[in-house]
């Protein structure tokens, strides 16, 4: 599997990071690269196996379905680059 | 008399309950160290008025006879974890300026537990690297040279800051996060211990994720005794983490004996990795040796899937990164870039990640995008969780065979110089996690012991691999095999 410019640029709109045209060659030749190293998972033979969803056998810790965190809008806020009237301020996504 | 930054945590504690040291002294002499040391680059947001606050209430506690393990003693915190009104930015641009609200369960209980903080230590950015080099703050710096050559070397990474100022005496001990071997590496590289817990031991709530299936925090300290310490303060079950373990944490301290007659460790076959440097295999070989005097029984293993841990852990570590790192998008805290006429908020988006993340976080982010990509889920995510599974089953029945620990080389080489890799391949500095990537993936306790020093007198560390949730095991066994080797080489003072 190889990666061409058309798809780097892709995978970069999907990743949301903006990269100028210029870089595009050298950054699909790293995905290459890595992808090149990762392919050697195609030599195991993984029949039968169940992908590991966990580290050890844990059930997960179930709690009350109860409001136990919140009322802290300031807080929420205090780090925004941009909050006005108790929300956080975006650019303008509806036409 | 001794310098009381040089104390390890045990000496220092034993100190202030006799009452022949107070904290503020001990921070004071810390603090000091901690300004004459910025050549390191070790401490990129220092808090002295909270540490001598801490250090004067520390005093206090311990007046009043309530002075609980770490009470009173200074340490160093890495920039990964959230810290209530002191930068936390994980070394990106991305977090610049923020200031969380609230504090990660690990700092608190360290807080709680009565320990001092100088501050912020630090890292490569969001913990993705393996010589600190990927950092906004610019590099950590090694304290160890190699003899006769002012050369600068790499602390490892990605907890390098960490690995620094305690091989350095500028602090008593640090936290680390290990994802693929960022306690380890960096403890071997500087001469320390460090270890890295069970998956599950302690809380992640705070830290800021990287891959959160394989971060796990750590204490990197001097002696396996202060780790032992350290860790029975940050560990424990945390209704904020739902995959932190509801279960006892025992006094490992207490478990320190030294006695290991009659443990089986396993030498694994696979980690005799070709073009292994003689020195790494005769540090091996020497450490085997140290365990057999001391009464263990040494055992040939294998763990068949070690070979695929690298690749699998570089599709594994990714794809959660990319879904981790989703959360920077210029909205609720950190970096925005300014936007031109007309951007709307995509542009807000790619321009912001653009700017705030790192060329190697970039990279990961995008490896991780496409491994979970419509398409090639099954192909690479999916395998690599089922190759996962395989490594970790090679432990699972190591261990069921009676295998008590497992002993391996803890990096390839001694510290490399900084910008040495920089024009090599990603993939060429993967290659420094070989030994503990296998760790994170399989969820085991691992931890870094100096055992000896290379040509050029540099420390080199062995692993110790453990049983899950066994670190007192694992703590006794490195005890035993620190007092065989009898590491006390530190670096010549430069900075």
């Amino acid at each position: 599997m190889s990666i061409d410019l058309e798809k780097a640029a892709k995978v970069a709109k999907l990743a949301r990071i903006k990269v100028e045209p210029d870089a595009l060659p050298a950054l699909a030749q790293e995905f290459n690269n890595i992808l090149g190293f990762i392919e050697q998972l195609n030599e195991v033979d993984v029949e039968g196996i169940e992908p590991m969803t966990s580290v050890t056998p844990m059930r997960l810790k179930r709690r009350e379905d109860i409001v136990s965190d919140g009322d802290q809008q300031a807080k929420v806020l205090a780090n925004a680059p941009d909050a006005r009237e108790g929300f956080f301020a975006v650019p303008k996504v509806v036409e | 008399m001794t310098e009381l930054n040089t104390l390890t945590l045990a000496e220092a504690r034993d100190k202030l309950r006799s009452g022949d040291v107070t904290s503020v002294e001990l921070t004071e002499s810390c603090l000091k160290q901690v300004e004459s040391a910025d050549a390191l680059g070790a401490f990129v947001h220092k808090t002295p008025e909270l540490a001598l606050d801490q250090a004067r209430a520390a005093d206090a506690r311990i007046q009043a006879g309530d002075a609980p393990a770490m009470c009173g003693l200074p340490l160093g915190i890495k920039d990964l974890f959230c810290t209530k009104g002191v930068p936390s930015q994980a070394a990106s641009r991305i977090l610049q300026g923020f200031r969380p609200e609230y504090e990660s369960t690990v700092t608190q209980k360290l807080f709680d537990a009565g320990a001092v903080m100088l501050g912020k230590l630090n890292m490569d950015e969001f913990a993705m690297g393996s010589s600190n080099e990927t950092s906004c703050y610019g590099n950590a710096v090694n304290p160890w040279r190699r003899a006769g050559d002012a050369a600068a070397l790499t602390p490892g990474g990605s907890s390098g800051g960490s690995a620094a100022a305690v091989a350095a005496d500028l602090c008593l001990a640090a936290t680390g996060t290990d994802t693929g071997g960022s306690i380890r590496q960096p403890a071997a590289f500087t001469g320390i211990v460090g270890i890295k817990p069970t998956y599950g031991r302690c809380s992640r709530w705070g830290i800021v994720a990287f891959a959160s299936s394989l971060d796990q925090a750590g204490p990197m300290t001097k002696t396996v005794r202060d780790a032992a310490i350290m860790l029975g303060a940050m560990a424990g079950h945390d209704p904020k983490d739902s995959t932190s373990a509801d279960l006892p944490v025992p006094d490992f301290e207490a478990m320190l004996s030294g006695d290991i007659r009659g443990k089986v460790i396993g030498i694994p076959a696979e980690y005799r990795m070709d073009g292994m440097p003689a020195e790494i295999e005769k540090l091996w070989a020497d450490g085997t040796a140290m365990l057999k005097d001391a009464g263990a029984e040494i055992r040939d293993i294998s763990l068949p899937h070690t070979k695929y841990a690298l690749p699998a852990y570089y599709v594994i570590a990714p794809a959660e990164a990319s879904s981790n790192l989703a959360r920077y998008d210029g909205v609720r805290y950190g970096h925005r870039a300014s936007l031109g006429q007309g951007d709307g908020i995509t542009e807000m988006y790619e321009k912001t990640r653009a700017e705030g993340f790192g060329h190697e976080v970039q990279r990961r982010v995008m490896v991780g995008t496409y491994v979970l990509s419509a398409g090639f889920y099954d192909a690479y995510y999916n395998r690599a969780r089922r190759v996962r599974a395989l490594i970790k089953r090679d432990f699972d029945q190591a261990f069921a065979a009676g295998v008590d620990a497992i002993l391996t080389p803890a990096t390839p080489s001694a510290a490399f110089g900084l910008g040495e890799m920089a024009e090599a391949d990603p993939v060429q500095m993967y290659l420094n996690d070989v030994f503990t990537v296998t760790v994170n993936l399989a969820g085991l306790p691992g931890i870094s012991v100096p055992t000896g020093t290379d040509a050029s007198g540099l420390p080199l560390g062995l692993q110790l691999i453990g049983r899950p949730w066994e670190e007192a095991d694992l703590l006794n066994t490195a005890y035993a095999l620190e007092q065989a080797a009898g590491f006390v080489a530190k670096p010549q003072k430069w900075w």
